[in-house]
C-alpha cells in the first residue's frame, strides 16, 4: 500500500507523532500518570517505554501542579516535555502552573526564556463519565494569553498538529476527544507538521457556514450529509486551533453564505462558540442574512445517567434542525432518530468503561 | 590577607551592597517613578550572600517575590536591575516583569515569580534537566516559610527525592506572611521536619549569620554535587521593613517594636562588621572606601535606569509567543 494511503486510527496517529518526535529529538520526553502502564493512555503511549527507556517515558506521582511546574522547568532548560493527562479534569489541579507560569514566563521575562511544553488533555462525553471526567473546558485555556490550544478532529490532523505542537516553542494545550481515538483516517507514515492557527475547510457549500472543532466536527459531518439530501449545502470549517485563532477562512465563508452556525463541545456561556460568533459579527455584520447561532452544551454539569445524557449532548440531528431553521425550512420534518447507536457511545463497538 | 580573610571581606562587601541598593530603593520609592510593588529584604541579606557565594554562574537559582538580594548576590546586573524597577526597556525583563520578575541568565539567575511557591517545582524541573544531562551543576530555589504551606512544595520535594535531583531547597523563615505570624499559620513543629519526612538531608542555620549560612550551605551543596540528592535548609531571619513597600510598619499592630529591635541587634551586617573590625580585617577607612565604591555603582545604575526609555507602544504585543 502507498504510504499516503495508509489508514490509522486517531490514537495510533498520536502515538506515531510522539514516537517520531522522540526519535528525531532526544530532548523530547513524555510524562504522565499511567504513560508507561499496560493501557498506555488509551493506547497512545504503548510501546514507547520499551523503545525509549524510562528516562524519557516517565510515570509520575499524583502531583499535577508540581509536575506541570517540573515540566516548565525542564522546558526552560532545554528539554521538550509532553505532559499527558488521561482526563482534562485532572489538569485543573495544575491551573496555577499552567496559567501563572507556563503561559506568562516568556512574556514576563521580556522574551528571554521559552516554555516548549505540550500538555495533552483528553475530553469526552457519554458512558456515565459524569461531572468530573469529561469536561470540555477548551474555552478556559483559550482565554489565556501565551497559551496555544489545539483540538484536532481527524487522525491526519492529530498527527500533524501534535508534531507541530511538540516543535513549537510555546506551551500548547493539546485536547483529544475520547470519541475520536478509534476513528480512522489516511495518515502518511512520514513526519509532517500542520501549522498551528490554521482552520480547514472540510466540505464546501454555498448556503450555511458551520464552524466546528474536535468531535463536533464529526457530528457536523453527519449533519452535512443529511442536509445535502435536502439540497442545503454547507461550508464546514474545522477550526483545529482555538488559539491562536485565525478567522480568515470563516470570514471568507460567511461572506459567501451569509449564515453562521458554530458547533462546540463546550458550555454555552463564555464559551468558544460565543467567541467565534462575536468575532464574525464584529467583522462581517453586514454579510449576515440571519442571526448567527451556536450549538453547545447547556450550562449544566454533565449528568452520569443515560436517562439524562440523551437530552444533554448535542447530536447531529440538532445541527440539522438548526440549519433548517436558519435557511427558513423549519417546516421540514425528517426521520433522524433511527440511528441504532445509543447516544452515550461513539459506536456500537464501544463497551466502556471509559 | 589570607584566603579566608578575603572571603570574609567579600561577604561583607556583598552584604553591604545589597543593603545599600535596597536602602536606595526605599529612598527613591516615594518619588513615584518606580511604579511596581517592591518587597525589600533588608535584614535578610545573609541568606542570599551565604548561599550564592557557594555556587557558580553555571548553577541555577530560582527565587520568589522577595528576590532583590538573591538576584544581586548571584551577580545579577545592577543597571538592568534598577531599569527593571523603573519599568524601562533596558531592564532585566525589558520592563515586562518589574521587581517581582527579575532574571539574569548570564549568571544563572533563572527567574523570580510572584506566586508563593510558584518557582519550587520549576526549579525541580531545571534539576531534572541537569540530572538527565548528567551535569555537575546544581539548582537552588529560595522559598519562604509561607511556601511550605502550599501543596506544591510537597509535590516538588517528593519528586526531587524520588529522582535524586541536584537541588537545594533554601527556606528563609522570616516568621511572617504579610502580617500573619507563622504561629497563626502552622502548628508547633519544625519546618525542617516537613522536609525530613521525604528523606532529604536537612539543616538549620542562623539566617543572620552569613558564616553559618555559607558553611552549612557549602556542606550541603558539596553533597548534592556529588550525587547525594536534594537537601533542605531552614534559615531563621527577619525582614525589617513592611511586607511590600519601603517603610517600617512596627506601629500598625501585627508585630512589636521590641521584636524588631531584638532582630535588629542581630543585624547580619553589623555582626560580621564587628568580627572583621576585631580581627583587623576591616577598619573604618576601608569601610568608607567600600561604601563609596558601592554608592558610586548604585548612582550610576539609577542614572542609567532613569535615563533609559520605556518600551515603545509598538512593542505592546511583543513576547506573547516565542518564535
Amino acid at each position: 500500500m502507498e504510504n499516503s494511503l495508509r489508514q490509522l486510527k486517531y490514537f495510533e496517529a498520536i502515538r506515531e507523532a510522539i514516537e517520531q518526535c522522540m526519535e528525531e529529538n532526544k530532548n523530547v520526553f513524555i510524562i504522565g500518570e499511567g504513560v508507561p502502564d499496560p493501557k498506555g493512555i488509551f493506547g497512545t503511549t504503548l510501546g514507547l517505554k520499551q523503545k525509549f527507556g524510562d528516562k524519557r517515558v516517565l510515570d509520575m506521582p499524583l502531583s499535577e501542579n508540581g509536575l506541570t511546574g517540573v515540566c516548565i522547568g525542564a522546558a526552560l532548560t532545554g528539554l521538550r516535555p509532553i505532559l499527558t493527562h488521561q482526563r482534562l479534569d485532572f489538569s485543573l489541579l495544575s491551573i496555577d502552573q499552567i496559567i501563572n507560569n507556563a503561559a506568562n514566563w516568556h512574556y514576563m521575562f521580556g522574551g528571554q526564556l521559552k516554555v516548549p511544553l505540550v500538555i495533552r488533555m483528553i475530553i469526552g462525553r457519554g458512558w456515565g463519565q459524569g461531572a468530573q471526567h469529561s469536561q470540555n473546558l477548551q474555552a478556559l485555556f483559550a482565554h489565556i494569553p501565551g497559551l496555544k490550544v489545539v483540538m484536532p478532529a481527524t487522525a491526519y490532523d492529530a498527527k500533524g498538529l501534535l508534531i507541530a505542537s511538540i516543535k513549537d516553542n510555546n506551551p500548547v494545550i493539546f485536547i483529544e476527544h475520547r470519541w475520536l481515538h478509534n476513528m480512522i483516517d489516511y495518515v502518511p507514515k512520514e513526519m509532517y507538521s500542520i501549522p498551528l492557527g490554521q482552520a480547514k475547510l472540510i466540505m464546501e457549500g454555498k448556503d450555511v457556514t458551520i464552524v466546528a472543532s474536535s468531535y463536533m466536527t464529526v457530528e457536523s459531518l453527519r449533519a452535512v450529509d443529511i442536509l445535502k439530501k435536502e439540497n442545503i449545502h454547507v461550508d464546514l470549517i474545522d477550526v483545529r486551533t482555538l488559539k491562536p485563532f485565525d478567522d480568515d477562512l470563516i470570514l471568507k465563508s460567511v461572506k459567501k453564505t451569509g449564515r453562521l452556525l458554530v458547533v462546540d463541545s463546550g458550555y454555552y456561556s463564555g464559551g468558544f462558540a460565543g467567541e467565534v460568533i462575536s468575532r464574525i459579527t464584529e467583522k462581517a455584520f453586514c454579510d449576515l442574512k440571519c442571526s448567527p447561532h451556536r450549538i453547545t452544551l447547556p450550562d449544566i454539569p454533565s449528568p452520569s445517567t443515560p436517562g439524562l445524557t440523551k437530552y444533554y449532548y448535542p447530536h447531529y440531528s440538532d445541527i440539522v434542525y438548526k440549519v433548517l431553521f436558519m435557511v427558513g425550512k423549519d417546516n421540514v420534518v425528517l426521520s433522524l432518530q433511527s440511528d441504532s447507536v445509543p447516544l452515550d457511545v461513539p459506536n456500537n463497538s464501544f463497551m466502556g468503561p471509559f | 590577607m589570607t584566603a579566608n580573610q578575603e572571603k570574609l571581606l567579600s561577604f561583607f562587601q556583598e552584604l553591604l551592597y545589597i543593603r545599600l541598593v535596597e536602602e536606595k530603593i526605599c529612598d527613591l520609592y516615594p518619588g513615584q517613578e518606580m511604579r511596581c510593588p517592591v518587597h525589600i529584604s533588608i535584614g535578610q541579606e545573609a541568606t542570599a550572600v551565604g548561599v550564592c557565594l557557594n555556587i557558580t554562574s553555571q548553577d541555577m537559582v530560582f527565587s520568589n517575590h522577595r528576590s532583590h538580594g538573591h538576584y544581586l548576590a548571584k551577580g545579577g546586573d545592577l543597571d538592568r536591575f534598577f531599569a527593571e524597577l523603573y519599568g524601562k526597556n533596558s531592564g532585566c525583563s525589558k520592563g515586562r516583569g518589574g521587581s517581582m520578575h527579575l532574571v539574569d541568565l548570564s549568571v544563572g539567575f533563572m527567574g523570580a515569580t510572584a506566586i508563593v511557591s510558584g518557582t519550587i517545582p520549576v526549579a525541580v524541573g531545571a534539576a531534572l534537566t541537569l540530572s538527565i544531562k548528567n551535569a555537575r551543576d546544581i539548582v537552588v530555589v529560595f522559598l519562604g516559610d509561607g511556601a511550605v504551606e502550599e501543596g506544591v512544595f510537597y509535590e516538588s520535594i517528593n519528586f526531587a527525592k524520588l529522582k535524586n535531583l541536584p537541588i537545594l531547597f533554601f527556606c528563609e523563615n522570616n516568621f511572617y506572611s504579610v502580617y500573619t505570624h507563622i504561629n497563626d499559620r502552622q502548628p508547633k513543629r519544625k519546618i525542617i521536619d516537613l522536609a525530613k519526612c521525604h528523606g532529604v538531608d536537612c539543616y538549620e542555620v542562623d539566617g543572620n549569620d552569613v558564616i553559618d549560612v555559607y558553611e552549612t550551605t557549602g556542606q550541603a551543596i558539596t553533597k548534592i554535587r556529588n550525587g547525594g540528592g536534594p537537601a533542605f535548609i531552614e534559615a531563621a531571619t527577619y525582614r525589617w521593613r513592611e511586607h511590600c513597600g519601603p517603610n517600617f510598619d512596627n506601629n500598625i499592630g501585627y508585630r512589636t517594636e521590641e521584636e524588631f529591635l531584638s532582630w535588629k541587634r542581630n543585624d547580619p551586617i553589623n555582626q560580621l562588621k564587628e568580627k572583621l573590625l576585631a580581627n583587623n580585617i576591616l577598619n573604618p577607612d576601608k569601610i568608607a572606601v567600600i561604601t563609596e565604591m558601592i554608592n558610586k555603582k548604585i548612582d550610576e545604575a539609577v542614572k542609567f535606569a532613569k535615563s533609559s526609555p520605556y518600551p515603545d507602544k509598538s512593542e505592546l504585543n511583543k513576547y506573547i509567543y516565542a518564535e
